[in-house]
């Protein structure tokens, strides 16, 4: 137990560093109601203009939309294959296991700028018309890496002896992946995703290498800050995306609460 | 649980998970090779492919890649004074958020993981997470906004009664921006490394005669170790490779390497040598990742 | 054992897949053909029109207030891809995806000499008689009096300056070239063609320098200028590339002199920060921006519809007005006037005067054009100083 001077000046410290975190998005509430076209402090005057032109742009919600789908497609196939590759590595051993672990770091490691520039040249070599199957198989390779992070580090925590346990009570391998293992890989599963659905979401260099015609937010975002006449309109959008977003997070992080996943400290 | 009549389905699956139960290596495969095949596919093939452009040439008009062998590029990238410097201004840069960001997500994370209740560690591990959900684009361009001469920075400096700060576009200003922005990959390995020493531990070591700072230096850094290690691959790979920030907040007054990378395959559409210099990057986050490796962070990711 | 094997194998197929999928031919298809005047004959009407449109534009050139009447009437669908700079489009083109593009000047001739766009009947063009005498045949878009494209719009980088900042009032570059002078609150055009700018007031400033085309400079010719950026990297605050972006830092006062577009100096004027502007004694550079078709295009009927449609005034006028631009076609003059007073006054979109005084952006080639031969710098050597210039 920490002597409590100590704990005091964590609390203040702590709570320091959440107004640093979140300061800057205060003003982007702000910044969305300012009536200047120009972004200028203080706001002098305030208006729903953007809020108003937000909501009734098509333009912008096809974007959000576009980038729905991208993330979940990206999320469901980085769910798939990352998981996967987290049992191999937990629960075998074999050689260059360790080259491995290392290769499916890169992907989330090197900048975004070489993995955007090499997954252009091979659109481009391979005659492919970029689209937003290109920008989600383009996300889903470092989504992989963030889910496969989420579950490995949960499966060195659980021993493999639950799996025999239940192999040596009758059930067979389906059995016990959908009553042992996956029970045990749930919230961690759940961290991955959502952490990789953020990730792609808000993904602009990979995307803007990968996309066609079609927007996804990010992009329609870089692009309308371009246009001065309706740049501002960018803050409205990113503040009701923060505010959507809030939702299922909570949610998720009372799941895993429930579920022990950040409980817990023995 | 297991009923000697079994039906059809049931038996086929239960033979299915027999066989791969003694074959235990077509599991792994069976496993291991999707995962690894669209890696390699998707990811590794096109980054060899980019590599190895950086050996290739560019013919002047057309802007066709030709594939014949040359070490140009690389001796241009090798050789060039500018490109040197642009490295040293980046590494310093990405070293420098590394350090800030710990400094600050150390103390959070420990509070999150060992002194905060149930109650307001929920709400700060969400607090944490939810700026990752505003855009990136959106916080650079709030930053430019901050730090501008008539910014909001200066705006509070001046209720305060303390003077302007002229950080527009400088190197503070970009320092400022990149802290703020990777701070929460930062503290999310950390307070997952924390969260995961058990309280046992903790009284073992005050058992021992371990005071707190003692078992703070002895059983606790090196246990969150692993986890700085892997949010510093965010921070330092991050910060190594940006260039919309340095453009947004910095001004694009100097490069950073990504910046360069951005403009040769871009302006100049020259991918060879874009190629090259990507090379750059690439060789030091490897170095990095070695490193790292080391302190374990790959288990702490 | 096994496992070990399998893997391996796996890995070393696929390294060997992409080896030897790079060793191949080389990627791209964009048309380096035969150089466009000795073509074939030009069509003498446009024929029937296919239905769809894929585009390369800057942004703000297609608006939806622009391109959902030309669908209507033509029944032409229209795709556009934004590019953020002329290389961008040009490498974009090559990709031979798309029937027309709005290519700057730096882009134009490029496109030109690689065969990529094709020579346009300006017969089928209704209104190419009105647009401005000096945009009909301009030597970036029309080679040997052949037209490769219609021009659309056009702007200056005029001097734009902070009037309580600064004083006096500048009436020429020197004061943003001398290395001190406001320092931190200096801005610039980040791009490479910028040293065209430093070239072009070096040629008042440094007459022994000879300079002649700002684009078309000599070995010590570039370097002066070269020289001269790296001077004024001590007073920049930042190299801006969007306008936007550049309206917000004369606004906040983090910059207060620098080249800009006349968008930005009406925005700031009508938002009431006092700024003005002047086109110095040494000229200045521009851009002029022309819709040009790709040789190989799928849609080339109605790719020479939109050209048609976008020189009409009332389009000339909202792309103007959206952009912030000088329309060719004067006729749009009588739209903007009445929704902006004094627009083409402002703009000086008829005034031979002023637009001799300009330096239209175009690719600098090793060819000077002119009896210095083959001895000029190209703009691959442009970029690479301008890395070098700004890291100073």
């Amino acid at each position: 137990m920490e002597p409590r001077p100590v704990r005091i000046g964590l609390r203040i410290f702590s709570f320091g560093v959440m107004a640093f975190l979140y300061i800057p998005l205060a003003v982007i509430v702000m910044a969305s109601f300012n009536a200047s076209r120009i972004p200028t402090w203080p706001i002098k005057n305030y208006t729903l203009h953007w809020w108003s032109l937000a909501m009734h742009d098509q333009h912008a919600r096809t974007a959000l939309e576009n980038s729905f789908k991208v993330g979940l497609a990206a999320t469901a196939v980085a769910l798939l294959l990352g998981s996967a590759a987290a049992f191999a590595l937990s629960r075998y051993r074999f050689f260059g296991k360790n080259s491995l672990s290392l290769l499916l770091v890169l992907p989330i490691a090197l900048p975004g700028i070489v993995t955007g520039l090499s997954l252009l040249s091979a659109i481009e070599y391979l005659s492919l018309t970029p689209s937003l199957v290109t920008v989600a198989i383009g996300h889903s390779t470092f989504c992989i890496v963030v889910v496969f992070n989420n579950a490995v580090a949960r499966l060195r925590r659980s021993s493999s002896s639950f799996e025999e346990a239940s192999m040596d009570l009758g059930a067979d391998g389906w059995q016990t992946f959908r009553f042992i293992t996956l029970p045990n890989l749930a919230t961690a599963l759940v961290a991955g995703g959502l952490l990789a659905f953020a990730l792609s979401f808000d993904e602009i260099v990979v995307t803007n290498f990968t996309a066609g015609a079609q927007q996804t937010l990010p992009l329609w975002i870089y692009n309308q800050f371009r246009l001065p006449n309706t740049a501002q309109e960018v803050n409205a959008v990113a503040v009701f995306v923060i505010a959507l977003t809030a939702i299922p997070v909570y949610l998720a992080q009372r799941l895993m609460r429930e579920s022990g996943g950040i409980g817990g400290r023995g | 649980m297991a009923t000697p009549t079994a039906s059809a389905p049931f038996g086929a699956r239960r033979r299915l998970s027999a066989f791969f139960y003694r074959h235990r290596w077509l599991k792994l495969l069976a496993l291991l090779i999707p995962p690894l095949g669209w890696i390699v596919v998707v990811y590794l093939a096109a980054l060899v492919v980019l590599l190895a452009t950086a050996f290739w040439q560019q013919d002047e008009l057309s802007g066709q890649i030709i594939h014949t062998f040359t070490w140009d590029n690389v001796k241009t990238v090798k050789d060039d004074p500018t490109l040197h410097a642009v490295t040293r201004q980046t590494v310093q840069m990405a070293v420098l958020v590394t350090i800030t960001d710990i400094l600050l997500a150390l103390p959070l994370a420990y509070y999150m993981a060992r002194v905060a209740s149930r109650g307001v560690r929920a709400l700060l591990f969400v607090g944490v997470l939810m700026p990752l959900w505003s855009s990136y684009l959106i916080k650079a361009y709030t930053w430019r906004l901050m730090t501008g001469d008539a910014g909001t920075i200066n705006w509070a400096l001046d209720k305060i009664g303390l003077g302007p700060l002229h950080i527009a576009f400088t190197t503070t200003a970009m320092w400022l921006a990149f802290t703020y922005i990777w701070l929460p990959y930062m503290v999310l390995p950390i307070y997952a490394a924390l969260e995961r020493i058990p309280g046992s531990l903790i009284e073992a070591s005050s058992d021992l005669g371990g005071r707190s700072w003692r078992t703070l230096r002895s059983v606790i850094m090196p246990l969150a170790l692993p986890g700085i290690a892997a949010g510093s691959i965010f921070t330092f790979s991050l910060t190594l490779g940006d260039y919309i920030m340095v453009d947004l907040v910095g001004g694009n007054k100097t490069d950073f390497l990504g910046s360069v990378i951005f403009r040769y395959q871009g302006i100049a559409n020259d991918l060879p040598l874009a190629a090259a210099i990507a090379l750059v990057p690439v060789i030091v986050i490897t170095i990095y990742l070695l490193l790292v490796r080391q302190l374990g962070a790959f288990e702490a990711l | 054992m096994r496992v070990r094997l399998v893997l391996a194998a796996v890995l070393v197929s696929a390294m060997a897949v992409a080896a030897g999928c790079g060793s191949s031919s080389s990627s791209g298809n964009g048309g380096s053909g035969s150089n466009g005047s000795s073509g074939p004959s030009l069509p003498q009407s446009i024929g029937p029109l296919e239905g769809s449109l894929n585009l390369i534009a800057w942004q703000g050139y297609t608006e939806d207030n622009v391109v959902k009447p030309f669908e209507k009437q033509t029944g032409c669908q229209v795709n556009v891809k934004y590019g953020q700079t002329s290389d961008e489009m040009y490498k974009l083109m090559q990709s031979g995806n798309y029937d027309g593009v709005s290519a700057s000047g730096d882009a134009s001739n490029r496109l030109i000499a690689s065969g990529l766009v094709s020579p346009i009947n300006t017969n089928l063009i209704s209104d190419f008689g009105d647009i401005s005498p000096q945009l009909q045949s301009p030597p970036h878009n029309t080679i040997n009096g052949v037209h490769y494209g219609v021009s659309y719009q056009w702007g200056a980088n005029i001097l734009m300056y902070n009037k309580t900042v600064v004083s006096p009032a500048p009436d020429s570059w020197g004061v943003i070239f001398d290395g001190t002078s406001y320092k931190g609150k200096v801005d610039a055009y980040d791009s490479p063609i910028y040293i065209a700018d430093a070239a072009l007031y070096l040629k008042s400033a440094q007459p022994d320098l000879k300079i002649t085309d700002p684009y078309e400079l000599t070995q010590p010719q570039f370097d002066a200028a070269v020289n001269l950026l790296k001077k004024q990297h001590q007073q920049i605050g930042n190299y801006w590339s969007s306008f936007t972006a550049q309206i917000q830092d004369f606004t906040q006062g983090s910059i207060v002199i620098g080249p800009t577009w006349p968008y930005q100096l009406n925005t700031l004027k009508a938002a009431k920060v006092p700024v003005e502007a002047v086109l110095p004694k040494e000229g200045a550079t521009g851009w002029a921006d022309t819709w040009m078709e790709y040789s190989k295009a799928a849609h080339p009927n109605c790719m020479l519809k939109w050209m048609d449609y976008a020189t009409t005034p009332e389009v000339q006028a909202k792309t103007a007005y959206t952009f912030g631009s000088a329309p060719a076609n004067p006729k749009a003059c009588a739209i903007l006037d009445k929704q902006v007073k004094n627009y083409c006054a402002d703009y000086h979109v008829t005034d031979p005067n002023y637009f001799d005084h300009i330096s239209f952006w175009k690719t600098p080639l090793s060819e000077c054009g002119d009896s210095r031969g083959n001895t000029c710098v190209p703009y691959t050597e442009w970029f690479q100083a301008w890395t070098d210039i700004k890291n100073s």
